[in-house]
């Protein structure tokens, strides 16, 4: 099931979606003509659109609203926080090519502060899916939940079959003694090549797949510190407030602490090109994170990394 | 909706000037900005809206949204006035006790929405205004701007989408007083030929006294006074209006008034006589 698919269910089923989009309509083409008056495209208005679905949810509706990721959470920023968070209304944020997806567009189009800065906002809470399995098993309750909400979309295709969902939860792929891999999004993937590549130079090794960032699985957090020698944070996002900051704030509310290596992106933007290449460039493959991990070089195979349709 | 007479509707409005002389010490409040929206606040809620204490949660009730939110005092005046909050609970302006505070918030009944962040509500009464149209409901939504709140280009991005989606159920209300927080609009950023602007944006614009309630009358019963486009009413209005002493004066944006000018203004706004104005004034640079 693709997401459009789902949310042209599920706005058929419930009378109170109302879909919205500032001119993105790479994930609800076929929306319109299906949803007729219940289509909202306020054109390039991102804060307009934002206040509009608090206004909307005042009436009752729950607007699932659509702009990429860099402007529905920077543009509209104080929209989000004013009209949405004070108020703690019911509106699910869809961003678009968040992280590495925006491959080629450069700076402008890179959204990678938008966990760290909806998570900063009382009441909103914030999802990042590892795929489109995970993000159709994830999204019917995101969209059920009464609080604001912000998804990192990732309509990438793993082939993963993801366990169900429950808000709040992360999703224990495997776990390990040696390293434990806690990772969110686009990333997965390459997790997943990372795990293997550490398995077969002899490690035990765990990895978690956050998808709920907030409210956010601190035991799966703490079990990872106490289990293994080494705890990897891996995200696209830049090294501050993302999964990085989560995972020392829990440490340290449980008063404890644990040897962390952070893999993100560190005080800057990424190198625009291909996806298959900024991976590259970004030091993002599952081969390079497993090399970081181990310290040194292997022989190992980096799989075909598949480059995205043009989608903005 | 009581469908007031002048005299009534006059003898409402002194008494919300009273109210915002008294909330302007003891901390003070934005006096002149909430006099200048006194008239049209008390019409809009007498004789215009179908806001009343018994339908405060009901879905076919009109829709109010303060967006410039330093005239909240006028609002709470009138809310008092009309019954729909506790007269009592104007004494606790900026207490802790209670919610009466600089901007307008959803802890008093009859706030449809919080504000003070200035051009939100332009765009969150477009989202009540489009339910409403999606639903075939014929409320009316009106949203009170400050001129000074035009400078924030989302109240232009609203202009542009009501008119798109062909929001005549939408009413926009400029209290346009000439100033901004320290300076006159037009010697920081001027804005006429102002219905020209909104014309020119697609608008349907009627430009009226804002104190003169045949005026105010006359626009509210023209309304929709063109369908299919987003309707907006500027009222010119006087900041400090029914206090001489602080009428247009650039220096008197926040007023904290000594316990002892508060006696006087009451009595100047009765015509008695001017104040002479000690307390602090804001130093406009």
């Amino acid at each position: 099931m693709t997401y459009e698919e789902l949310l042209t269910e599920m706005a058929l089923a419930n009378e109170r979606i109302i879909v919205m989009t500032a001119e993105n309509r790479a994930l609800v083409r076929n929306l319109p003509g299906i949803l007729g008056k219940r289509f909202i495209d306020t054109g390039i208005t991102e804060q307009t659109m934002i206040g509009a679905s608090a206004g909307l949810a005042l009436r009752g509706r729950i607007p699932v609203v659509h702009a990429l990721a860099a402007f529905l959470t920077m543009r509209a920023f104080e929209f989000v926080r004013t009209d949405l968070g004070i108020a703690n209304l019911p509106v699910k944020l869809s961003g678009f090519i968040p992280g590495l997806l925006s491959d080629g567009n450069g700076p402008t189009h890179q959204a990678i502060e938008d966990i760290s800065i909806m998570r900063g906002i009382p009441n909103v809470t914030v999802f990042a899916p590892a795929d489109e399995d995970d993000l159709v098993k994830m999204l019917p309750q995101i969209w059920q939940s009464k609080q604001p909400a912000y998804t990192r979309i990732n309509t990438r295709k793993t082939g993963y079959e993801h366990a169900p969902f429950t808000m709040g939860k992360a999703e224990v792929i495997t776990e390990g003694n040696d390293v434990t891999i806690l990772t969110y999004g686009l990333l997965f993937e390459q997790a997943l090549i990372a795990a293997e590549i550490l398995k077969g130079e002899g490690l035990s090794v765990g990895l978690v797949n956050m998808r709920s960032l907030k409210p956010v699985d601190e035991q799966a957090i703490l079990k990872a510190s106490t289990q293994s020698n080494l705890v990897v944070t891996l995200e696209d996002h830049f090294l501050t407030g993302g999964l990085y900051s989560i995972v020392a704030e829990v440490l340290l509310k449980h008063q404890t602490t644990a040897n962390v290596l952070p893999i993100a992106l560190n005080e800057k933007w990424f190198r625009p090109a291909l996806l298959p290449d900024v991976l590259q460039h970004e030091g993002f493959t599952g081969k390079q994170i497993a090399e970081r991990i181990l310290g040194y070089k292997t022989t190992y195979h980096q799989p075909q990394i598949l480059t995205p349709e043009f989608s903005e | 909706m009581n469908n007031f007479d002048q005299q009534e509707l006059k003898a409402i409005a002194l008494k919300v000037r009273e109210h915002i002389v008294r909330m302007s010490t003891d901390g003070g409040c934005f006096t002149g900005a909430s006099l200048s929206a006194v008239d049209l606040i008390v019409y809009l809620y007498s004789n215009f809206l179908n806001i009343n204490p018994s339908n405060l949660n009901d879905p076919g009730r009109d829709y109010l949204f303060l967006s410039k939110g330093h005239d909240v005092p006028a609002l709470y005046g009138t809310l008092a006035e009309l019954g729909l909050l506790d007269k009592e609970r104007l004494k606790n302006h900026l207490s802790l006790n209670d919610h009466i505070y600089w901007h307008p918030n959803t802890n008093i009944p009859g706030i449809e929405f919080h504000s003070g962040s200035l051009g939100h509500l332009p765009s969150v009464a477009i989202g009540v205004a489009m339910d409403l149209k999606i639903s075939g409901s014929n409320n009316k939504v009106v949203c009170i701007l400050g001129d000074g709140e035009l400078n924030e280009g989302t109240c232009w991005e609203a202009v542009l989408v009501a008119n798109a989606y062909k929001l005549d159920n939408l009413l926009f209300v400029i209290d346009r007083n000439q100033f901004q927080a320290n300076v006159r609009t037009e010697d920081l950023i001027p804005l006429e030929p102002l219905a020209d602007k909104f014309k020119a944006f697609g608008a349907a614009v009627i430009r009226i006294d804002g104190h003169n309630f045949t005026d105010l009358h006359q626009a509210f019963t023209a309304y929709p006074f063109q369908q299919d486009k987003l309707n907006v009413i500027i009222a010119d209005t006087v900041r400090g209006k029914g206090l001489p002493s602080i009428e247009e004066r650039a220096d008197r944006w926040f007023c904290n008034f000594t316990a002892g000018e508060i006696g006087q203004l009451l009595l100047e706004l009765h015509g008695e006589h001017d104040t002479l104005l000690t307390s602090e004034t804001l130093v406009v640079r």
